[in-house]
């Protein structure tokens, strides 16, 4: 698992590549606070490396979200591959998260 | 052809019984004395529903021939939960825990927070856990689950061994049951809970033998063996998955219900005083047009996080506008006064209203909306971040004092699956005096029914018929205790007043009741193969002021919102003289059963009672009799005594009041 942050115009945009598991989850929220706190608190979860994600993972993004709240801004995540599509469903997380295509899509109504 | 025997003894119950109770509805009831004979013959088809459920359960009596080998990488965390046990107890749990011999790695997870405490985990290279600063004191703690909870975001392994502090574990626990989760639906695997501090005849009844054995069984073939708190595996990923679906539920119903109560708040904080600012009726115009989109959305099927987002920079966005245009306002005004007293104002020039007021007045504390309470709930409750709770993500349900119970449910209706493994591999300490015993039971029941009215299992979506039934099954046990008053009510008024329930005792009743009444006694000896159920039947009858304390608690707790807590079992010392205050409602039933009798017999000897009634009923005194003299012995039991070796652990004051 491999974390990687870049900050564009009006958010920062975080780069999950691997699996997001129980073992990579809290290091997922770990750094994710990071970036809220150093650069930026928009954050987008790009998903386009991460082949797989358990609750565990989805349960880290959900800290992260509400750390971004705090913060006083918002997280989103883009670009989810069809493993990452079903857990959501399967947990009815979609109905909390929407799955944006890309990174870019996902502040641009905001 | 056990099972056979088993199947064929169920049949045969529920032939008869259905037999008796059918006449006794239709053709016997004393409609002259209905106050006790509706009441008895409700009792007697609560029993009969009672061992019909029990011979579902026992049809499908699964004994299983153990595990496949374990997968050598599965990786598990070993919870060792405490409050405030006697430190070496949980030291030696902990160490037990350490010599487990599949791969694993061993916490502590101190709810009590003591620093000896990890000084001693530290000493012998063992995890320690205590709750995370999430957990402020303002927000509900959830005991035991809450402690579980807290845990499962500080670790990760695969898969986690629950033990109470006072369960110590064979070595070889992991290496017995790891191996069920080879398939993929299972997520959980529950063993026995054995007390080694019991002596044979357990006078407190703290075996269970019946339970841990035919009825975990039983339900094991229907996939619905439970969690019952320790001594059990369970899959991570089963958990968290409850926990994300717990999360989206409450979310999703936290916002519905901030929503309906927006136009009310709205409506409220128009009439009040503050409304003479028109910059507050401006933000209330805003709140009330957000809102408003915000239940369109969610009708529209919304993400609930982009919804509640909306709203929030919406109303901030309003109020900051609104906040400046204040600001400006005030600017000019200051600049107005400046220009009119020029002279005095000098080197400092115009006064400048600082640059960071705006942010400061628009923040929650300072803003306009901060004085309207009503309105300011309403946009704290359309939030994902679930403020109410120390963690979003609640994977052990927290319904119920008795979270095991209701988490094993809830897994069920996501389509997992569960193990009951019957073998020991763990043992623990039971109560040793009548008053902590009591404690426990009425929390177990406690528990079960706070299940049964917050999340019914008859109606739970997901959930097989067969689970229903078993769920259910455990939970209609509890109501034994408004059973138990008829029956001991029943022989006292006919002693006393020669009142009947039924019109007349004759051939049409016993050839009836008597083939049922031996086939339901047949039934628990073969289902229970040889094992002693007689103390757990006495103490069913002989415990009714605390299912029906129970009962009451849970049905105040869950419907009016009133604490479990509050009507506890009296205190009375835990050592020293035997403490017959406990069960002094069942002192009273048991002289009023034995001044019945002597009276039925005066009363037969001066010919104003028949016999056959006199001696059926003082039959049925003298068995009720039998099963009360359980509780003499349990009031002057002094505590285990093993036969050689040292008292060592033995401590009676473990369990707390109320916890």
């Amino acid at each position: 698992m491999e974390f990687s942050y870049e900050v564009k115009d009006s958010y920062a945009e975080v780069k999950a590549d691997g699996r997001l598991n129980m073992v990579s989850a809290p290091k997922l929220r770990e750094f994710v606070t990071d970036v809220i706190a150093g650069a930026s608190n928009r954050i987008v979860v790009n998903l386009e490396n991460t082949a797989f994600m358990d609750s565990s993972g989805l349960g880290a993004l959900i800290g992260c979200l509400k750390a971004a709240r705090q913060a006083g801004g918002d997280l989103r995540i883009a670009a989810v591959q069809p493993q990452v599509k079903m857990v959501l469903q399967l947990t009815s997380m979609d109905k909390v998260l929407t799955a944006y295509g890309s990174a870019e899509e996902a502040f641009s109504d905001d | 052809m056990s099972r056979f025997l088993t199947r064929l003894v169920v049949v045969l119950t529920v032939i008869t019984g259905v037999n008796y109770i059918a006449w006794r509805w239709l053709a016997s009831l004393n409609w002259d004395a209905w106050w006790i004979a509706v009441p008895l013959v409700i009792a007697e088809t609560y029993s009969l529903i009672d061992v019909m459920l029990f011979g579902m359960t026992v049809w499908k009596l699964k004994i299983r021939k153990g595990a496949p080998p374990p997968p050598h990488d599965a990786t598990v965390d070993v919870f060792i939960t405490t409050y405030n046990e006697d430190l070496d107890m949980v030291m030696t749990t902990a160490l037990a825990a350490q010599r487990i011999r599949h791969p694993h790695s061993t916490w502590i997870l101190d709810d009590g927070a003591r620093p000896e405490l990890k000084t001693l985990a530290e000493e012998h290279g063992l995890g320690y856990v205590t709750r995370s600063e999430d957990w402020t004191s303002n927000l509900p703690r959830h005991a035991k689950a809450g402690n579980l909870n807290n845990a499962l975001m500080q670790t990760h392994g695969e898969f986690l061994l629950i033990l109470d502090a006072d369960q110590i574990p064979e070595p070889d626990i992991l290496e017995k049951t790891l191996g069920y989760f080879n398939n993929r639906r299972v997520a959980l695997v529950q063993t026995p809970q054995y007390f080694s501090n019991v002596p044979a005849d357990d006078p407190l009844g703290s075996q269970a033998p019946l339970f841990y054995g035919p009825i975990q069984q039983g339900k094991d073939g229907w996939n619905a063996a439970f969690f019952c708190g320790s001594n059990a595996i369970l899959r991570r990923e089963a958990l968290m998955q409850l926990g994300l679906v717990g999360y989206v539920k409450e979310t999703e119903k936290s916002i519905r219900r901030a929503l309906a109560a927006s136009r009310s708040a709205i409506k409220q904080a128009r009439k009040s005083a503050d409304m003479e600012t028109p910059l507050v009726a401006k933000v209330l115009d805003e709140v009330e047009e957000a809102t408003r989109e915000a239940q369109q959305e969610l009708d529209a099927g919304g993400a609930l996080s982009e919804i509640t987002y909306r709203v929030r920079r919406r109303v901030d966005a309003a109020v900051q506008t609104l906040v400046m245009a204040d600001v400006e306002a005030l600017q000019a005004d200051l600049e107005e006064i400046a220009a009119m007293e020029l002279a005095h104002v000098g080197e400092a020039g115009v006064p400048v209203v600082a640059d960071d007021a705006v942010q400061r007045m628009s923040a929650r504390d300072w803003s306009p909306l901060g004085a309207l309470e009503s309105v300011q709930a309403v946009l704290d409750a359309l939030s994902v971040e679930r403020n109410d709770e120390a963690q979003p993500v609640m994977p052990l349900a927290t319904i119920s004092v008795t979270e095991d119970m209701a988490t094993a449910m809830r897994m069920h209706a996501m389509g997992w699956a569960s193990v009951y493994h019957h073998e020991i591999l763990a043992y623990g300490l039971a109560p040793e005096d009548l008053k902590t015993m009591l404690t426990q039971r009425l929390r177990w029941a406690q528990g079960t029914i706070q299940v049964f009215l917050r999340e019914n299992p008859l109606v739970q979506r997901g959930l097989k018929l067969g689970q229903r039934l078993m769920y259910f099954a455990t939970m209609w046990t509890y109501l034994s205790g408004y059973a138990a008053v008829v029956y001991f009510a029943a022989p006292i008024i006919y002693l006393l007043l020669g009142i009947l329930p039924v019109t007349s005792l004759s051939w049409d009743f016993f050839i009836r009741f008597i083939p049922f009444m031996l086939v339901n006694q047949l039934l628990f000896a073969v289902a229970g193969r040889g094992i002693p159920t007689w103390r757990g039947q006495q103490y069913s009858l002989a415990l009714f002021p605390t299912w029906i304390k129970a009962c009451s608690t849970a049905a105040r707790n869950v419907w009016f919102g009133r604490p479990l807590g509050f009507a506890v079992t009296p205190k009375a010392r835990q050592s020293g003289g035997p403490s017959w205050s406990l069960i002094q409602p069942q002192i009273t039933v048991s002289v009023l059963l034995a001044v019945a009798a002597v009276v039925g017999i005066i009363r037969l000897a001066n010919g104003l009672a028949e016999p056959l009634g006199t001696l059926v009923n003082v039959a049925w005194v003298i068995f009720d009799l039998v099963v009360m003299s359980i509780l003499v012995r349990a009031v002057l039991y002094k505590g285990y005594e093993p036969a050689a070796e040292a008292v060592v652990l033995i401590n009676t004051e473990r369990n707390p009041d109320g916890v």
